[in-house]
């Protein structure tokens, strides 16, 4: 009679509380131990603006269930070459960086804009802010996007950016990074983060990086694949994203797909 | 056959068959950890300008209203350098998003996501007054708009609503604004102006904006 839904998440499998009749999803809590705070001492900045006041709870209703669709259109094919800008080849580590955007619980999320920012092989920003004396590239702006595939997946070529001093503290260097921004398929599960590489030297210096509890700082990093390491052209890094799941058993449909 | 010789990886995924792989005791849930958020740093708008960013409903779109407001610190001083996104119910209290239980609306001109700098000293969006929608407990909600606020110095996007000083009754029936003290839902009331409304968010001190865990 009903098939079990399986693979990827599709709209409307939803079912964790249902009041007014209304069949809406909880988005679960990443616990304290793991997630990382809005504000952190060594991180300077923080200090005036980190609010200090507790989070009042908001329970999810439409609002926060519900998200913006962003998709294909806010991307064009040269958007997931990072390496050829302007007519021109940027200098650096060339690097194939891929993965997968999942939830929590475990489900692909396919569809998804992915955004990215960094520096470049200098670790300088084309950024009218950042006037270190390390050199501009005419070939490199730094801005990716991408959309997730059918299972999730995405890719795109870069070269490897190049860790960079700020005035956090004395001789203050950020680790290499690649910021990513996703939005998920609603607004709780929106995220703004930073990849970093494996085995860097300057992690244990770097408040952004300890702002994250030590049980999930391994999250944040990738994995350098030689699987998908590209003879004669590029090292490979892999790193999943997981965004905040609904905690969902699989639900029996009927066979033209409504939730029996 | 030699039980070590085991085949290499399907090029596709595996995929579970009940949606989700076992955590090796049959009651305990699989889950994966979420990945831990960063600042967006100094240098957001390299990766997250958009053109059209700061339209939520299209120029001219009848009814639109602009809404703008300064980011402030600790110390009041402006935040020249943060993000502001907004997601929002249309007038007729849909949301365009294939999410919502009651299916996606769709409404003329009407994206319901805007996204805005504040590099000029003020965020400034252009929308729709949102709709009245279901709270889920046979009431409805107060309008409102859900904002994330980024910046250098936040390590986590930080949650506020945008509600409106001149839906008097709406507000007193909105459960999230009657869970607040009086003088704090006041800072999530926006004040009406020539073309829209207003709302400063403080970050922190003095009349610090009310920020939501959701
Ligand atoms: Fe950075």
């Amino acid at each position: 009679m009903g098939s079990l839904v399986t693979g990827s998440y599709r709209p409307g499998m939803t079912g964790t509380t249902s009041t007014g009749g209304l069949h809406l999803p909880r988005y679960l809590h990443e616990p304290d131990a793991t997630r990382t705070p809005v504000g952190f001492p060594d991180y300077k900045s923080t200090g005036l603006r980190a609010p200090l006041r507790t989070p009042v709870d908001l329970p999810h209703r439409l609002t926060e269930i519900t998200g913006p669709v962003l998709g294909e259109d806010r991307v064009t094919s040269q958007d997931a070459d990072l390496t050829l800008r302007n007519g021109g080849e940027a200098v650096g580590q060339r690097i194939l960086v891929y993965g997968r955007v999942l939830d929590s619980d475990g489900r692909p999320v396919p569809d998804a804009l992915v955004e990215v920012w960094q520096a470049n092989a200098a670790g300088r920003y084309r950024h009218v802010v950042d006037n270190w004396p390390a050199p501009l590239d005419p070939h490199f702006d730094g801005l990716g996007r991408v959309v997730t595939d059918s299972l999730g997946r995405y890719e795109f070529m870069t070269i490897k950016p190049g860790a960079y001093p700020w005035g956090n503290h004395h001789n203050a260097w950020r680790p290499a990074h690649i910021h990513f921004s996703l939005f998920g398929r609603a607004f709780s599960q929106r995220l703004v983060t930073q990849m970093y590489f494996p085995d860097d030297p300057l992690f244990g210096q770097d408040p952004i990086y300890n702002a994250i509890p030590a049980a999930a700082r391994h999250r944040a990093i990738s994995r350098y694949s030689l699987e998908r390491t590209q003879d004669n052209w590029a090292l490979a890094f892999e790193w999943d994203v997981v965004l905040r799941g609904t905690d969902q058993t699989p639900f029996e449909t009927d066979d033209d797909g409504d939730v029996a | 056959m030699n039980p070590l010789d085991v085949p290499p990886d399907p090029a596709v995924p595996f995929q579970p068959r009940s949606g989700r792989r076992g955590s090796g005791f049959l009651t305990g849930p699989f889950r994966l950890g979420t990945t831990p958020s960063a600042t967006v740093g100094p240098y957001l708008a390299i990766g997250l300008t958009w053109p059209d960013g700061i339209w939520a409903a299209e120029e001219g779109t009848e009814g639109g209203i602009w809404i703008r407001g300064r980011v402030l610190d600790g110390n009041g001083v402006i935040v020249l350098d943060a993000m502001v996104e907004t997601w929002q119910a249309d007038p007729d209290g849909g949301f365009p998003s294939p999410e919502d239980p009651r299916g996606a609306a769709s409404y003329p001109g009407f994206r319901g996501h805007a996204r805005a700098q504040t590099l000029s000293g003020e965020f400034g969006i252009y929308t729709l007054k949102p709709g009245r929608v279901p709270d889920g407990e046979g009431g409805l909600q107060a309008p409102h708009i859900d904002v994330s606020v980024f910046a250098r110095g936040i390590l986590d996007r930080v949650v506020t609503r945008i509600c409106f000083a001149d839906e008097v009754q709406a507000n007193a029936e909105d459960a999230v604004l009657r869970g607040l003290p009086e003088d704090r839902r006041n800072t999530l009331l926006a004040i009406p102006a020539d073309d829209g409304y207003r709302l400063d968010i403080r970050l922190q001190g003095d009349g610090e904006t009310v920020f939501f865990a959701v």
